[in-house]
């Protein structure tokens, strides 16, 4: 097992290949078969992908507070690339998608949470296209998703209730960054740097649910979540790298998260959530 | 290893689930499970009381429909669970959702009341997030029920001898019992006892069902 992003980039560059380790680790952590974590990782897939195509045609969430936006930027898109360029909107349209057929009660795969699910799913969707990925390429996008995941959450957290949005939406980004760099042939060093890059853009992000629902802000931090992978991927494959490094990264993250007022943590009782027009949506809503 | 919080790659990829909480709507979905396997038979009217935030955003996190989604059978990852009212209404189930302001000890607390007939259940669950939940209370019972081990949930006549007789049975069928709790609501009144086994023998309830003195036997994993 790896307990540190240190501990992870050494035994994946031993073992070759970062998705090889991941598969070793649950095969010895959770005694399923090899043949098992791939079937249950192939369902996943299918869901994410399933959840981008269902909302881009469009969707209205049950309250009525979001809907239809990634359909806005799918049209938005017809033939054109927009300022932020074809893959970023992309991703952007994708995450969107699934965050808002995860707010309409439709089925969605958590990665690493319900509210945060648009993330990974978008970036994969988008970037499978523009690299030609193959199913292989897509199962190894999720298992190396996984293994930063796993460091984070067991480093810092992923509930917004504990430490903000910053470890909801945050970890999914970075965990799509990571993917995103070695699907695009970069090295594991590369992937922790942009996981790096990544935590320390987002940090610091409350969540703000208006009216406690996983609706406004969220559907849109998803987009910003999966406009951040693509980005820091970027960076991270450009050669840059990060001063503080990946693991001090996390721990800073967890320490922001600690000290966070109760009011930023999903209460709702801060943020956009506290506006007076949240707060009024709220009335309406729970009347 | 060292005692870490996520093992598995399916803690962070994962759950499949119908949207949009993994508290509020999975873990919801989960305890009327629950609550189900323990009445073990379709209900015919569903009393449904929420508690704190379950009881404050259930319309907009569809807790109601996901709770009463389980009830009816359904998994977290069953679409069905956001038409679970008219699934209900069409095999003619009563169904009432009673939000509360009683103070609880957990914010996402549920207690679903089952009937039919003379049959009467009353189940208590938290969600305590990630979709994770716990039964807190069975009828009058302080419970700590987690899902994800074979679990006997037997109540019977507070009467001597009946831990022994049931545990003898237990031996008998060569099933090996990993923890045992007991407990009543007063004395020579009922009592509970919750039997957590390694291994499942399918006839188990059905014999415990015919010993003199037991009320009722459930089973859930």
């Amino acid at each position: 097992m790896f307990y540190s992003i240190k501990d992870l980039v050494q035994q994946a560059s031993q073992e070759k290949s970062l998705p090889e380790l991941m598969l070793k680790v649950e095969e010895e952590n959770t005694e399923r078969s090899r043949e098992d974590i791939l079937k249950i990782l192939d369902h996943d897939l299918a869901v994410m992908k399933h959840s981008v195509a269902e909302g881009v045609k469009g969707v209205k969430s049950v309250t009525g507070l979001s809907g239809f936006d990634a359909k806005k930027m799918d049209q938005y898109l017809a033939g054109k690339h927009g300022i932020s360029g074809s893959p970023v909107l992309k991703a952007v349209r994708n995450a969107i998608a699934v965050n808002e057929v995860n707010a309409k009660m439709g089925i969605i795969c958590a990665t690493p949470t319900a509210g945060s699910a648009g993330v990974l799913a978008g970036t994969l969707v988008a970037v499978s296209e523009e690299l030609s990925l193959s199913h292989q390429d897509q199962l190894d996008y999720l298992l190396t998703a996984g293994a930063f995941g796993l460091v984070i959450a067991n480093n810092a957290g992923i509930a917004g209730a504990e430490g903000g949005c910053q470890e909801e939406v945050g970890t999914a980004s970075a965990m799509a960054a990571a993917s995103i760099v070695l699907a695009a042939g970069g090295t594991i060093e590369q992937a922790s740097a942009a996981v790096a890059i990544d935590l320390q853009n987002i940090m610091g992000l409350i969540c703000d649910p208006v009216a406690g629902l996983v609706e406004v802000p969220c559907v849109k931090r998803n987009a910003m979540g999966a406009s951040q992978a693509m980005v820091s991927a970027d960076m991270a494959l450009s050669g840059m790298t990060s001063i503080i490094p990946t693991d001090e990264v996390i721990e800073a993250m967890r320490k922001v998260g600690l000290r966070m007022p109760l009011a930023f943590r999903e209460t709702a009782e801060g943020g956009l959530a506290a506006t007076p027009t949240g707060r009024k949506l709220q009335q309406q809503i729970f009347k | 290893m060292k005692d870490l919080k996520f093992k598995s790659i399916f803690d962070i990829i994962g759950p499949v689930m119908v949207g949009p909480s993994s508290s509020h709507t999975a873990g919801a979905a989960k305890i009327g499970k629950i609550a189900r396997k323990l009445f073990g038979e379709e209900p015919s009217d569903v009393r449904v009381h929420l508690y704190g935030s379950f009881a404050k955003t259930y319309r907009g996190h569809g807790t109601d429909l996901a709770i009463l989604g389980g009830v009816l059978g359904m998994t977290p990852d069953n679409v069905d669970l956001a038409h679970s009212l008219q699934v209900a209404k069409r095999k003619k189930i009563k169904v009432v959702f009673i939000p509360s302001s009683d103070e609880v000890p957990y914010p996402n607390t549920t207690k679903i009341e089952l009937i039919k007939d003379d049959h009467h259940l009353s189940v208590t669950g938290e969600s305590i997030g990630g979709g994770n939940i716990h039964i807190s209370k069975i009828d009058d019972f302080k419970v700590n029920l987690t899902p994800g081990t074979n679990t006997y949930v037997i109540i019977q006549h507070d009467i001597p001898g009946m831990v022994a007789s049931v545990s003898r049975m237990f031996s008998q069928n060569n099933i090996n019992i990993a923890t045992m709790t007991v407990s009543r609501s007063g004395e020579g009144d009922k009592a509970l006892m919750i039997i957590e086994v390694d291994d499942v023998h399918k006839g188990m309830a059905s014999q415990l069902r015919s010993f003199p003195g037991v009320i009722s036997v459930n089973y859930f994993d």
